[in-house]
């Protein structure tokens, strides 16, 4: 049989327009303009060498201070978020026996809630003042704990890491309980014939079991957290001054201001960046694929 | 420790966990009932008195209703169009196993990982006279979705015997047939999971309008509430009332379809 014949190119035609047309041309062409003074105010574009990246670079500007801030975010992200994922994950899977799909609903809830209603939210929760963390500190007595959580620009991005985590932990639990499904019973048995304890059982058979499941995650995570942009521009737009400001929002102010060759100069460097963990992205799930 | 007192302990870990996660939701609900003093604080009493003109206010004021239909008509069509197109590449790619189909699908998949570059892309949206409208947005939603719609199909799509390919082909099918009247019916479950993602990924999303439409009469439900935030931030109660319209839809279709979203974010991350 002429399978070609059933299975015709011109299906695949429509999708590869639209993710080439929006896609791929304007990251490849996005490159080029990230060598020139490319500007919202003129029409004249003149290839400027390496100077856009210079500035970026150099010392004297915030600009470093954007990328370490977002490796910064998605660093402590990608922990917090695993550890507590993963321990909401084995609490469903072992601890908890009756309603199990009710909680994993309510855990999930935060993940499918819009991005930026959730920052709105959380900037009445964290408000100094009033706020009802603020409040319940001072209510048990902690009011030294009772800080300017958004203003403060030594915590800010601390506080921001922190709600991010909050909407996330749902989503890592989710994949890693179901990865804790397809772990075997009978491993488990025999270690406890074995005599094995609670800790060896979990370090010698849980965490190997789950260790695809936890390269997806973090993978994931990593390609979130250096592309994050919703939650850090509804709750603090990059301040107080620059404390959390991340490539994302500086991308957007730098469009704001007319800079486009400096705002793709940034947007290629997060390109490289991705392009990079996007190559290890596709790595990961074949192995996963090919094991089937 | 004793058996029931292990299982009494977690049962109150995942109880706690799930009132934290829940707590939000909480809050803006019993807010968006109060009036204008009493919602300042945000505190988790309940309202003393029930404000449900609230609500009223929000829609009128924050022109809910005209941003409620932008996101329901930029979120359907943009998921159907990304579902119906990702499902006939996926199916393709993954029956007709060429090296250059290979390449095309790692191609394809390889913008799940991709950062937009909105400076070039916002020539791009020029030049093709998409900018600002509405049906530019639709394109452009359903070109995001693309990548990862392909993805979960592409993994769906090795279920379905080929025998019934070639069964329908031996009956005289062609390839358009075969697709739309054997294989598409077959992929349901798969587009029900993708169709929901992507509706909540658009539903939920913020910053291509942030970008790409500056006349407010085209902004979706998240870009009006965004700007009602900005005008009301003193009325607590009218903000909740107006997330709260903003979040009910999705959270229907959260609780209607979680199955789904769940099968959807765990396929190929875990087979089980």
């Amino acid at each position: 049989m002429k399978s070609h014949r059933s299975y015709p190119f011109y299906f695949v035609l429509a999708a590869l327009v639209l993710y080439v047309t929006f896609f791929i041309i304007p990251s490849l062409s996005g490159i080029a303009y990230s060598f020139t003074d490319w500007s919202g105010y003129s029409d004249e574009v003149e290839f400027v060498g390496l100077d856009n990246f210079r500035t970026i670079l150099s010392p004297d500007e915030n600009y470093l201070s954007f990328i370490g801030n977002t490796l910064l975010f998605t660093f402590w992200t990608i922990i917090i978020k695993t550890v507590f994922g993963l321990a909401l994950a084995l609490l469903l899977n072992q601890g908890v026996r009756w309603f199990v799909n009710g909680y994993r609903v309510l855990i999930y809830l935060p993940v499918i809630l819009p991005t930026l209603v959730v920052a709105l939210i959380f900037r009445s929760i964290l408000d100094p003042a009033s706020g009802l963390l603020n409040s319940a500190l001072r209510g048990i007595g902690l009011d030294a704990l009772a800080l300017p959580w958004l203003t403060d620009p030594r915590i800010a991005l601390y506080s921001v890491i922190g709600v991010d985590s909050w909407k996330g932990i749902g989503y890592i639990m989710v994949i890693l309980l179901a990865g804790l499904q397809t772990i075997p019973k009978d491993l488990y048995e025999a270690a406890s014939i074995d005599g094995a304890s609670a800790w060896a059982k979990f370090r010698f058979i849980t965490l190997p079991m789950l260790m695809p499941a936890l390269m997806i995650v973090t993978v994931l995570n990593v390609l979130y957290g250096l592309r994050v942009f919703d939650i850090v521009y509804a709750l603090t737009n990059g301040g107080p001054g620059y404390a959390t400001e991340v490539l994302s929002t500086e991308i957007f102010k730098a469009f704001s201001k007319g800079q486009f060759g400096l705002g793709t100069a940034i947007s290629s460097i997060l390109f490289l960046i991705l392009v990079v963990t996007g190559y290890l992205v596709i790595r990961v799930m074949e192995r996963q694929s090919d094991r089937e | 420790m004793p058996k029931n007192l292990r299982a009494t302990a977690a049962h109150l870990a995942a109880f706690v966990a799930s009132l934290i996660m829940l707590l939000p939701v909480y809050l803006i609900t019993i807010n968006a009932l109060k009036s204008t003093p009493e919602a300042s604080t945000m505190s988790v009493d309940l309202p003393t008195e029930l404000h449900f003109e609230n609500f009223l206010i929000a829609i009128e004021k924050g022109k809910l209703l005209q941003s409620f239909f932008n996101s329901l008509l930029y979120a359907t069509s943009a998921t159907v169009l990304a579902t119906l197109v990702s499902a006939m590449a996926a199916f393709v790619m993954s029956r007709h196993r060429t090296r250059f189909n290979r390449f095309l699908y790692l191609f394809l998949i390889m913008g799940i990982a991709l950062p937009i570059n909105f400076f070039t892309l916002t020539t791009m949206m020029q030049v093709t006279h998409l900018i600002n409208t509405k049906i530019g947005i639709i394109i452009l939603y359903a070109a995001l979705q693309v990548p990862f719609s392909i993805f979960l199909i592409y993994g769906f799509v090795d279920t379905i015997p080929r025998e019934l390919d070639e069964a329908a082909i031996i009956d005289g099918c062609r390839p358009r047939q075969l697709f739309f009247l054997v294989i598409l019916p077959l992929l349901k479950p798969v587009l029900v999971t993708a169709g929901i993602l992507n509706f909540l990924n658009i539903w939920n999303d913020f910053m291509m309008p942030l970008y790409y439409l500056n006349s407010s009469s085209n902004w979706p439900m998240t870009l009006a509430v965004y700007n009602f935030f900005g005008q009301y931030q003193s009325s607590w109660n009218l903000v909740s009332a107006d997330i709260l319209l903003t979040i009910v839809p999705v959270i229907i279709i959260y609780l209607m379809g979680q199955r789904f979203i769940i099968a959807g974010m765990t396929s190929g991350s875990v087979k089980g």
